[in-house]
C-alpha cells in the first residue's frame, strides 16, 4: 500500500470515527476545543505511523486509544498544577474512560448521548451562524478546514480563524457539554436544524457565485440530518427536516439539461427524480406525522415538497392541498416569503389573477423590497395573464436583484422571451 | 458517492439455510450502526436462486431459464445501497461487517463494492443548474425569518 493509499484509508477512518472520538473526549475534558485538538493529534500520529506500520486491524480503536492517552496526560498535568478535588473525581472518571479500550465497548447509548451533546454544543446560540456551520462540519462531519473553505468558496484562513474563534467563544462562555432539557430543548433543537438546513441550502441553491449546486454540502447535510434523526428519534421536526432534504435532493439530476441549462420544476423529466430518495423522504415524513401533534415548519415544508414528489405529472399536483399547507405554515411561521409561496400555490389552484392580487399586496412589504423572487413571481403571473410588457419590467428587476449569475441569466432570458411574445 | 455493496451467495445461502441467531443479532447491530452513521440508504436480502429466473437474450429471441443456477460464487444473496464519500469509506465499513464465514467453517464469504453510476449529478465539477422557483422560495424561508429575528 502506498502512502497516498494509506492516507485515503486514514481519511475514511477519520470520517467514520472522528465525531465519536471528539464527543467521547469532550465528555471527559469538558472542553470541545481541546477534545478536537487531541483528536487531531491522534490523526497526525496515524498519518505518521500507518504508512510504515500498516493500517491497524481496528483503526478506530487505535485512534481512540492515542487520543485518550493524550487526554489522560493532560488531565494528570492539570492535576499536578491545580490539585483540585474536582480533578480527582474527574481523573477517576478518566481512568474508567481509559479502561474501555475502544468505543465499541462503551454502551451505544453513551456514544449517542455524547454525539448529541456535541451537536448541541457546535450549534450553540452563543456562536454566530457561520461559526455554527463551520464547527458542525468540522466536529460532526469530520471535514477538514480546507474542505469547508472550498465548499463555501472562502479562503481557508477565514474558516480556520472562524473555528478557532468559535472554540474560544465556547470556552469563554462556559458552555456546558450537555443536551439542553425542558423548555430550552425546543429552541436549541431549532438552532441545530437551522444549521443543517443552511448547509443543505448552501449546497442546493448557492446564494452567490456561478455554480448553483455544490453537492458535497447537500450530501453532508443529509448525512448530518440522518444521524440526528437516529439520535433523536422522537423529535418530529428532525424527521421533517430529513424528509424535506431527501425529497429536494431527489430532484438533483433533473434540474439541469445536457448543456448545463436550468430546468424548472414543472419542465423536469420526473423519470429522472431519484425514487429511492423520494421513498426515504416520504418515509421520514410519515415518521414525523406518526409522532403526533401539530406539524412544525420543516414537516410542513416537507409535506408540500411531498405533494410534488407524489405527482407523476405537473397536472396531477394537488395545489389546493399545497395552498392549505402554506396556510398552516403561515400560522406557525408567519413570513412574507410564506405568503408569496401561498400566492403561487393559490394561483396554480385558482388562476393567475388570484395569485397576482395577493402578490400585489406583498409589494408594499419592506422585507421583500430587495427580494428578487417577488418580481420574478410577479413576472410569471403577468406572463400567464398575457401582460408581457409589464412582465419584462419585473424579470429585469428580478435579474438586477439576484446575486446568482446563473439565475440572472435565466431571468434575462425570460425577459427577452416576453419581448418576443408581445411582438 | 453511492455504492452498491453486494453480498455474494455461498452454499448455505443457496441451500436456503438461515444464518444462526448469533449472526442475525450481529448483522442487526451492524445494520443499525450503518443507519446511525447516515450511510445506509437501502438494503435487502434475497431468496436462493432456486426461486429466481433468468431471461436470456440471444439472436433476437428471449428465453426464460428457471433457477437454481450453479455458479454459486457468481450469485448474490443480498445487497445494500450506501451513501459514502469515497470507496475507501465503503471498504472501512465492509471490514466491520460480521463475517459470514462464522456461520460454518467451510463457508467462504465475499462482499463486493461497486460504485453506482450517477452520471452528471454528483461529480466534482457539478454543472451549473437552475432554480425551481417554487422550491427555492421555501428554501429561503429560514433565511428571511432569521434576518427578521
Amino acid at each position: 500500500m502506498t502512502t497516498s493509499d494509506t492516507h485515503r484509508v486514514i481519511d475514511a477512518v477519520w470520517r467514520i470515527e472522528s465525531a465519536r472520538i471528539i464527543a467521547g473526549l469532550a465528555r471527559i475534558l469538558r472542553d470541545v476545543g481541546l477534545a478536537e485538538e487531541l483528536a487531531q493529534d491522534a490523526l497526525v500520529a496515524a498519518l505518521e505511523k500507518w504508512p510504515e506500520s500498516g493500517v491497524p486491524d481496528n483503526p478506530g480503536a487505535w485512534l481512540t486509544a492515542v487520543a485518550k492517552h493524550r487526554a489522560i496526560d493532560l488531565l494528570r498535568k492539570s492535576k499536578l498544577i491545580e490539585r483540585k478535588h474536582e480533578d480527582l473525581g474527574r481523573e477517576l472518571e478518566a481512568e474508567q474512560f481509559m479502561a474501555s479500550t475502544n468505543f465499541d465497548t462503551d454502551a451505544e447509548d453513551d456514544v449517542g448521548d455524547d454525539l448529541l451533546r456535541l451537536v448541541f454544543t457546535a450549534c450553540h446560540p452563543v456562536l454566530s451562524s457561520d461559526a455554527r456551520i463551520a464547527l458542525t462540519l468540522r466536529l460532526l462531519g469530520g471535514l477538514s478546514t480546507d474542505e469547508i473553505a472550498r465548499a463555501f468558496l472562502v479562503p481557508e484562513p477565514t474558516v480556520a480563524q472562524r473555528i478557532v474563534r468559535a472554540k474560544r467563544t465556547l470556552t469563554e462562555a462556559h458552555v456546558p457539554f450537555e443536551v439542553p432539557r425542558g423548555d430550552a430543548l425546543a429552541a436549541r433543537l431549532a438552532s441545530v436544524l437551522q444549521v443543517i438546513y443552511l448547509i443543505f441550502n448552501e449546497g442546493y441553491t448557492a446564494t452567490a457565485g456561478d455554480n448553483w449546486m455544490r453537492p458535497a454540502l447537500c450530501e453532508e447535510a443529509l448525512r448530518l440530518g440522518r444521524i440526528l434523526a437516529e439520535l433523536t428519534p422522537k423529535e418530529p421536526e428532525v424527521h421533517g427536516l430529513v424528509a424535506l432534504m431527501e425529497i429536494q435532493a431527489s430532484r438533483a439530476r433533473a434540474r439541469t439539461g445536457p448543456s448545463g441549462e436550468p430546468i424548472l420544476l414543472f419542465d423536469q423529466n420526473r423519470a429522472h427524480w431519484d425514487q429511492l430518495l423520494i421513498r426515504r423522504g416520504l418515509g421520514a415524513l410519515k415518521r414525523a406525522e406518526q409522532l403526533g401533534g401539530t406539524l412544525g415548519p420543516y414537516a410542513l415544508q416537507a409535506a408540500i415538497t411531498a405533494c410534488h414528489a407524489r405527482a407523476r405529472t405537473p397536472d396531477e399536483t394537488d395545489w389546493p392541498r399545497i395552498a392549505a399547507l402554506y396556510d398552516a405554515l403561515a400560522q406557525i411561521a408567519p413570513s412574507p416569503v410564506v405568503d408569496l409561496n401561498r400566492a403561487v400555490a393559490l394561483s396554480m389552484a385558482f388562476g393567475p389573477s388570484v395569485g397576482l392580487e395577493l402578490v400585489d399586496a406583498l409589494t408594499a412589504e419592506p422585507s421583500l423590497k430587495n427580494y428578487h423572487l417577488l418580481p420574478s413571481v410577479r413576472g410569471d403571473l403577468l406572463v400567464k395573464l398575457g401582460r408581457f410588457d409589464e412582465a419584462v419590467v419585473e424579470f429585469k428587476r428580478a435579474a438586477a436583484l439576484t446575486r446568482n449569475a446563473r439565475e440572472r441569466e435565466l431571468l434575462l432570458e425570460r425577459a427577452a422571451g416576453c419581448v418576443r411574445d408581445s411582438a | 458517492m453511492r455504492v452498491m455493496v453486494i453480498i455474494k451467495a455461498n452454499k448455505d445461502s443457496e441451500a436456503g439455510v438461515l444464518p444462526d441467531g448469533k449472526f442475525l443479532t450481529e448483522m442487526g447491530k451492524y445494520n443499525e450502526e450503518l443507519v446511525k452513521a447516515g450511510v445506509m440508504l437501502a438494503g435487502e436480502g434475497l431468496y436462493p436462486s432456486s426461486k429466481g429466473v433468468r431471461v436470456r437474450f440471444s439472436g433476437g429471441k428471449s428465453t426464460v431459464i428457471d433457477g437454481p443456477f450453479t455458479e454459486t460464487k457468481e450469485l448474490i444473496a443480498g445487497f445494500w445501497l450506501w451513501q459514502v464519500k469515497t470507496l475507501e469509506e465503503a471498504v472501512e465499513w465492509v471490514k466491520r461487517c460480521p463475517s459470514p464465514d462464522n456461520m460454518s467453517p467451510d463457508v467462504e464469504g465475499e462482499i463486493e463494492i461497486r460504485q453506482v453510476f450517477e452520471a452528471e449529478d454528483f461529480g466534482a465539477e457539478f454543472t451549473p443548474e437552475l432554480r425551481e422557483q417554487e422550491e427555492r422560495l421555501r428554501a429561503e424561508i429560514d433565511e428571511l425569518n432569521k434576518k427578521k429575528s
